[in-house]
């Protein structure tokens, strides 16, 4: 139906059909109200914490190794327990997994703005240029993701001077997913620019002049982004993973600055001494972080895939 | 005598989240044995939802909430799947547009055709497979017998449909329901395929359903005729009188808006029934306006010139050149176009016409050959500096106007974009102001340019291409099927816009078309293309009355009858 005048953006935003399809989807908004709680948590996490499991003046070695408030022995101010050291498990997951997401969107970044340049230019310009970047990307997919990042991770770390690993450890682990994420950006990217490529808008706007460069900017680009979109949602909660799993190996961030993986590695060592809540509780909440982020991603999938609809 | 089939008061409803659309809204219809009932109307009038009604194949949501459908004077409405499925098969036979998807591609048609057979009859084995080969004999399928081991990619468009039709007569149907049998089919093709079905439709005292769009085929088949508008039958009647003296004022401007084939007129008339609003053209004084600035040294000189074009492409890749497979796409092509005039270049599909403009456009490089437009050389360096310069005098409009305008973009920034590019104003309020008066100028009011192009039908988008492609201040348009995809009402009124923009700035355009009727409106001169060869270049008229290449006289003999069309 046509009205007399365009639609606002709030009415095109409304009338759009993937928002439809969300709110008439109860699994989406699940999932996306715990993905929404969980960042809003985590980036708030100075002001909901009841530590600072950072600061040296509100820890106690005495208060160490204390099981949740509900279990004998257990003290109310630490909801969750604590840690080995006397930090409140609550506080420290709440910055753990403001560190995890962190350096999940950081990463997925990388991976998309590296991956969807080189597969667009991949797919638009072609012949050699195409064959190079997808035969790397060929290469790199034969060598499992994680095993990719820690070689690159260890070789970061080794790069850098020893008095700067502990400060710049997040970073080079930001590069090390983020450079292992990209093959999957060019290669969607590439095949959907090849399919844009052949529209018949493309062809006016190279009739009218326009360089290859502005081309794929203007016109290919924002038409490519939806399945971008999609792995990039999917690829946030193996970011995620893939840090948690670095992090565990020792290989990721360090424990005095605890993301969710580097805490389930120093409660695992406690896990036989009869400690589970060390390692259960931040291991709980990245199970439901990262399987709310894929719900999240599943759906979208669904909804922006015209085929399925 | 009980008709064959009877619909009456039939209600369509599909339920979206936008209200009920009303696919169909109180149509009653009646075929008789022995009887071809065109459905005739435009795109969604409704007439395909017919005929997925009466077998009970709606896609979902829709669903048929009023009126009866008698089959032999039994009700079909409320059957259950496993009823209709029989009656699917044995009673009723169905036969799609497109005959590549409707068969499988995996299995033999030997097979499809036995499976089809074992399921509707009591023929086993041998049996059904002899029936197999007396039915692809009877749809006109020589070697029947070899042929029952090919697989459907062996055969081509017009004998896939013929297996098709092979397949829809299988249960010995007696009523058989074609939805637009022909459209995907190359115009030769389309009249045997009309022939074959009138033919069986008489000697199996069949009837016939024929869900279509085009008046041609009506005339050429059709017995009686229910014209459909907005999901309601506006008119039935015989098919001369349909044709020939049309009462309603829908099939009255649908009928004129027919290209004609018999004789050229000006422009076509009344046509303006279905895209209402459309404001008549207003003439813009060209001497002060924006669009006929610099506009210098227009002559009656050669605004293209193609000189011995050679192009082929890679059918199979190989390292060695003798093992690759080339397609020779366009194949020593000459030709030149004057200043001022309309070129057509007509052809089948696959006989590269549009390579050709393509080449012309610039978006394929030929193999050899010369290509000067306005006299400047474009194809032996086409990056250089004045091969640039002289393209851009040259715009192109496209076939598919869902996929000609980029979705993401406004109606304002895609008309914009070579103004802004080329910087053809002074400042960014004039081009404001110019794309207003250019979506003016091309019926859509200045209105037009906040929206996005999926709020526009097909017609409408194809007048933002239009736009578009004037935005570059263009001296030579080319028109690569500019009104295939177009309902022929929406047609008409785009060839009538796109004669009064030739006239008021005395464009040349290069008009790409496989519809004859079309080209002889639009040309002044014609050129005949088959196989990448070109076989005549001739006056329209000249052409249309004396054709002098075999193939042109065999395309002319192909276009549909217009014998009863009356003088509209």
């Amino acid at each position: 139906m046509q009205q007399d005048r365009p639609m606002t953006r709030w009415e095109r935003f409304k009338d759009n059909d993937i928002v439809w399809s969300f709110l008439h989807s109860p699994g989406a908004i699940v999932a996306a109200t715990i993905t929404l709680i969980a960042i809003l948590a985590c980036v708030f996490a100075p002001l909901i914490a009841p530590f600072d499991p950072f600061d040296p003046a509100q820890i106690s070695l005495w208060d160490g190794k204390l099981p949740p408030a509900w279990i004998d022995g257990g003290q109310p101010q630490y909801l969750l327990g604590t840690d080995n050291q006397g930090r409140d498990m609550l506080s420290t997951i709440l910055y753990g997994g403001r560190l995890s997401i962190l350096v999940g969107l950081a990463a997925v970044c990388l991976g998309m703005v590296l991956g969807v340049t080189l597969g667009v230019i991949s797919g638009y310009v072609g012949g050699v240029t195409d064959a190079v970047i997808m035969r790397i990307a060929d290469v790199q997919l034969t060598i499992p993701g994680i095993l990719l990042a820690i070689l690159i991770n260890g070789i970061g770390r080794a790069a850098l001077p020893l008095e700067l690993r502990e400060e710049f450890a997040i970073y080079v682990v930001i590069i090390a997913i983020g450079l292992t994420d990209w093959p999957q950006f060019a290669r969607v990217t590439r095949g959907a620019t090849m399919v844009e490529a052949n529209k018949e808008y493309v062809q006016a706007a190279r009739i009218i002049g326009l360089p290859g460069w502005m081309i794929m900017l203007r016109h290919i680009l924002p038409n490519t982004l939806r399945p971008v979109l999609v792995i990039a949602t999917i690829g946030l909660a193996l970011a995620i993973i893939a840090e948690a799993t670095l992090s565990f190996l020792g290989q990721g961030i360090p424990p005095t600055t605890p993301s969710l993986g580097t805490l389930i590695r120093v409660g695992n060592e406690y896990l036989f001494s009869g400690l589970w809540w060390i390692t259960f509780f931040p291991a709980i909440a990245l199970v439901v972080l990262v399987f709310a982020v894929n719900l999240l991603g599943d759906w979208m999938r669904d909804a922006l895939n015209p085929k399925l609809r | 005598m009980t008709d064959l089939l009877q619909i009456s008061g039939l209600d369509v409803d599909f339920p979206t989240r936008r209200g009920t659309v009303h696919a169909a809204r109180g149509v009653s219809l009646t075929v008789q044995p022995g009887e071809v009932v065109g459905l005739v109307g435009e795109s969604g009038a409704g007439k395909s939802t017919i005929g997925n009604a009466i077998i009970d194949l709606l896609e979902a949501p829709g669903r048929v909430s009023a009126g009866s459908i008698l089959f032999e004077g039994e009700e079909l409405r409320g059957r259950s799947e496993a009823e209709m499925r029989r009656v699917r098969g044995d009673r009723i036979g169905m036969i799609f547009q497109d005959p590549q998807t409707s068969l499988n591609p995996l299995m033999t048609i030997g097979a499809q055709l036995v499976e089809t057979i074992e399921k509707t009859s009591d023929l086993r084995g041998s049996r059904a497979e002899e029936r197999a080969i007396e039915l692809l004999e009877q749809v006109g399928i020589t070697e029947a017998k070899a042929r029952l081991r090919a697989y459907p990619h062996q055969f081509s468009g017009g004998m896939r449909q013929r297996v098709v039709i092979a397949l829809a007569l299988a249960g010995d149907p007696d009523l058989i329901i074609a939805d637009e049998p022909t459209t995907a089919l190359d115009v030769s093709i389309q009249a045997q395929i009309l022939d074959l079905i009138k033919r069986l439709c008489r000697e199996r005292d069949l009837g016939v359903i024929i869900v279509t769009h085009d008046i041609g085929v009506i005339a050429n088949i059709a017995d009686r005729v229910a014209v459909m508008y907005r999901g309601e039958v506006v008119e039935t009647g015989d098919v001369a009188q349909i044709l020939g003296a049309p009462k309603h004022e829908y099939t009255k401007s649908l009928i004129a808006a027919v290209p004609r084939a018999d004789r050229k007129l000006e422009r076509f008339s009344s046509v303006d029934y279905i895209e209402g609003g459309n404001k008549p053209f207003e003439r813009i004084d060209i001497q002060t306006h924006w669009l006929g600035a610099s506009r210098d040294n227009r002559g009656t000189g050669k605004a293209i010139e193609v000189e011995n074009l050679d192009l082929s492409f890679v059918l199979q890749k190989a390292v060695l050149k003798r093992n690759r497979k080339m397609l020779q796409a366009v194949d020593n092509v000459s030709f030149t176009v004057t200043e001022g005039q309309t070129f057509g270049l007509v052809g089948e599909s696959g006989s590269g016409k549009s390579t050709v403009a393509r080449l012309i456009a610039g978006l394929y490089r030929p193999d050899a050959g010369t290509i000067r437009v306005l006299g400047q050389d474009v194809s032996t360096r086409p990056n250089s500096a004045a091969a640039r310069e002289a393209r851009r005098a040259l715009q192109m409009i496209f076939q598919d106007p869902y996929s000609s305008l980029n979705a993401r973009m406004r109606v304002m920034d895609i008309v914009a974009e070579p103004i802004r590019f080329y910087r053809l104003t002074e400042n960014e309020a004039e081009t404001r102001r110019i794309v207003g008066d250019l979506l003016n100028h091309v019926g859509l009011g200045a209105q037009a340019a906040l929206r996005y192009p999926h709020e526009f039908s097909g017609g409408q988008r194809q007048r933002i291409s239009i736009a578009r492609a004037l935005a570059s201040r263009p001296r030579i348009l080319i028109c690569d099927e500019p009104t295939s995809a177009l309902d022929v009402s929406v047609q008409a009124t785009i060839l009538n816009l796109l004669k009064d923009l030739q006239q008021e700035l005395g464009l040349t355009m290069l008009f790409i078309s496989h519809d004859l009727p079309v080209v002889r409106q639009m040309c002044d001169q014609i050129a005949v293309m088959r196989h990448g060869q070109l076989c005549e270049v001739a006056d329209a008229e000249t052409l249309f009355k004396t054709p002098r290449h075999e193939y042109s006289r065999h395309l002319l003999e192909l276009m549909p009858s217009m014998e009863l069309l009356g003088e509209a």
